[in-house]
């Protein structure tokens, strides 16, 4: 197919019917709106059920329900609204349902504003819910991303009977760029003989996460830590630029890589030696190649539209092995590309101390 | 030899853990019955809340999932949207489920006529948690968390959701029903038969509410229980269908 100009959520939503999805409950909240409008428009023409629910709590349970009958199910949303799923996403973790679910950040804490973000990184990555359980966390750096990562997602949602993050932001859904939708995607087709599709000659399934007994509980979340430990051996996504010879490494996701490419491009000619190193998967996070990249003649500057979250995780990666710097704006504000090589050029120059 | 009594095919053979002088487990059966008889366990998907009832996946001998507090009716959504239309779906919620922390689920679900079928325990109390003051806790009830009595002047009154619910124009049927004699039970049986059939037949939004005991946390005996019900409850919950749409037709 011939690319075509569109916006992120709507490259996102347009990804989505074409991966399979069958469902799609949502609630309105900016700057998420084009994926539930897209959504509306085309899902019922296209064989799915689009229905706007009473709240973000509902919307997620009724993910939570399609999921459990084994429908390919979405909902999308945006800080505020994704902290109100968050006690349905732990149930979803919790019974293994495959679904995706869209967070287009915008900046908080509390109500706190529309402009684009990165502060929910802990959220998504470490759990956001109660109680230990992991999603899978997909990080786009593009529209073309924002529609490859989303019919990936569906695929590993499948996969690995587990809920699946869109991690984007206000920027990435707004923005518009050329998109190629392939022709050839096929959806992985798995089967899901565990769902509630009506007991007809065989024996009645539960999807449910409670269970009483510790003993079996353990042995529960025992079984779940081993599947996010596979996950993590066999999904790990990323992309290098420039790390061959770079003494200064730049780690950033979305938005943020994007600037940071910039940065790079104007330091590389300034003479210095910069790389970019970019998470696609922020949940399995490439925390081993990261590992290898560090040693006491590298440094790392993570920039980040958030206090500064992703960092440690760049931490714990390098292990100490590698100094590791912050560049970051809050709020909304987005950092230029012209904040990063300052940055850039005092690292370069041994002007900071960590 | 002759089969006079036995267990409803829709009820598995696992013993209920309901306390002595609880009607969860004649309601069970009530649901129980009535898919047997309309021949749909193997098309049916029910929904356990949180609540005394959340063991419920466990009782009824077909598809089950197990919804978050108060989100059975969001739940039973999903899963009624995106199945053949033959399937039914029903969820089973008690009062602190579906009348305080669900409220804002079951008047939606009630308002889009979404063609779900919900069974709804009223016993005015939190039972699992062991007794505290629930939406549908009289004034001047002793409770865990209202120890003088529940006072309206505190925390309001009690809420009617059957009249509550008739106000919309989603719901296809609400009955209220209760659950202390033989005879009542008879009356809930045949409610919630109809309550299923009204989704059999694409009608919309169907809820019967069942007027049950909670002996244990009322501190009485089951027998004082039943009596209890009647004497306290029935007046300020009156049984009766509250909304019939067929029976408009059939006028």
């Amino acid at each position: 197919m011939a690319k075509v100009l569109m916006k992120g959520n709507e490259a996102l939503a347009e990804a989505a019917i074409r991966a399979g999805c069958k469902a799609f409950f949502g609630y309105p909240i900016t700057p998420q709106n084009e994926i539930p409008g897209y959504m509306a428009d085309q899902l019922p023409l296209r064989g799915g059920v689009y229905l706007q629910a009473e709240s973000e709590v509902s919307a997620i349970n009724m993910v939570y329900g399609a999921a459990g009958a084994g429908a390919r199910v979405m909902t999308s949303s945006s800080s505020p609204g994704i902290s109100l799923k968050q006690e349905g996403i732990s149930y979803i973790a919790a019974a293994e349902l495959p679904c995706v679910i869209v967070n287009v950040v915008r900046c908080g804490p509390g109500l706190g504003g529309i402009q684009p973000s990165q502060g929910d990184y802990f959220q998504a990555v470490k759990g956001g819910g109660h109680g230990d359980y992991r999603l899978i966390v997909l990080a786009p750096g593009s529209v073309q991303e924002m529609a490859d990562l989303t019919a990936l997602g569906f695929d590993l949602a499948d996969k690995w009977r587990n809920p699946v993050m869109i991690l984007s932001d206000g920027i990435l859904g707004q923005m518009m760029e050329p998109v190629d939708f392939p022709d050839t995607f096929e959806p992985l087709q798995v089967e899901k003989p565990w769902a509630t599709t009506g007991a007809v000659n065989r024996k009645p399934n539960v999807v449910n996460t409670l269970d009483i007994i510790a003993e079996s509980l353990e042995k529960k979340v025992e079984r779940l830590l081993e599947k996010y430990e596979r996950i993590k051996e066999e999904e790990v996504r990323w992309q290098e630029e420039g790390t061959e010879d770079a003494e200064i490494i730049l780690v950033g996701y979305g938005t943020s890589a994007r600037i940071a490419r910039s940065a790079m491009e104007q330091a590389r000619q300034e003479g210095i030696k910069v790389g970019l190193f970019r998470p696609i998967t922020l949940f399995p996070f490439p925390e081993r190649r990261l590992k290898d990249l560090a040693g006491p003649e590298k440094k790392f500057l993570a920039v980040e539209m958030s206090a500064g979250q992703m960092i440690e995780d760049v931490r714990l990666a390098v292990e100490g092995q590698s100094p590791v710097y912050l560049c970051r704006r809050l709020g909304g504000m987005v950092p230029t590309p012209e904040e990063v090589l300052a940055k850039i050029r005092e690292l370069a120059e041994g002007r900071v101390s960590q | 030899m002759k089969t006079v009594f036995q267990k409803p095919e829709a009820m598995t053979d696992a013993q209920l853990h309901y306390c002595p002088g609880c009607t969860h487990g004649i309601i069970h059966r009530l649901v129980a019955e009535a898919i047997d008889a309309l021949g749909i366990r193997e098309q049916t998907i029910g929904i356990a809340s949180v609540g005394c009832s959340v063991f419920a996946y466990d009782y009824f001998n077909c598809d089950m999932q197990q919804a978050a507090h108060g989100r059975a009716p969001a739940v039973a959504t999903g899963i009624k949207r995106v199945l053949p239309e033959d399937r039914i779906v029903f969820t089973y919620q008690g009062d602190g489920d579906l009348a305080s922390i669900g409220m804002a689920e079951i008047v939606h679900a009630a308002a889009r006529g979404e063609n779900i079928t919900v069974i709804f325990i009223n016993n005015a109390i939190y039972g699992m948690t062991s007794g505290q003051m629930a939406p549908t806790t009289l004034i001047g009830q002793v409770t865990a968390t209202s120890p003088r009595g529940r006072s309206a002047s505190e925390t309001g009154h009690p809420i009617r959701i059957c009249e509550l619910l008739a106000t919309l124009e989603g719901p296809a049927y609400l009955a209220r029903v209760s659950s202390h004699t033989p005879r009542h039970i008879l009356q809930a049986g045949r409610a919630i038969k109809k309550a299923f059939e009204m989704q059999q037949q694409k009608k919309g939004f169907a809820l019967v509410e069942v007027l049950s005991t909670c002996s244990v946390n009322w501190g009485m005996t089951p027998v004082n229980a039943m009596k209890w019900l009647e004497e306290n409850m029935i007046p300020y919950y009156p049984l009766g269908v509250y909304k019939d749409i067929t029976a408009e037709e059939d006028e």
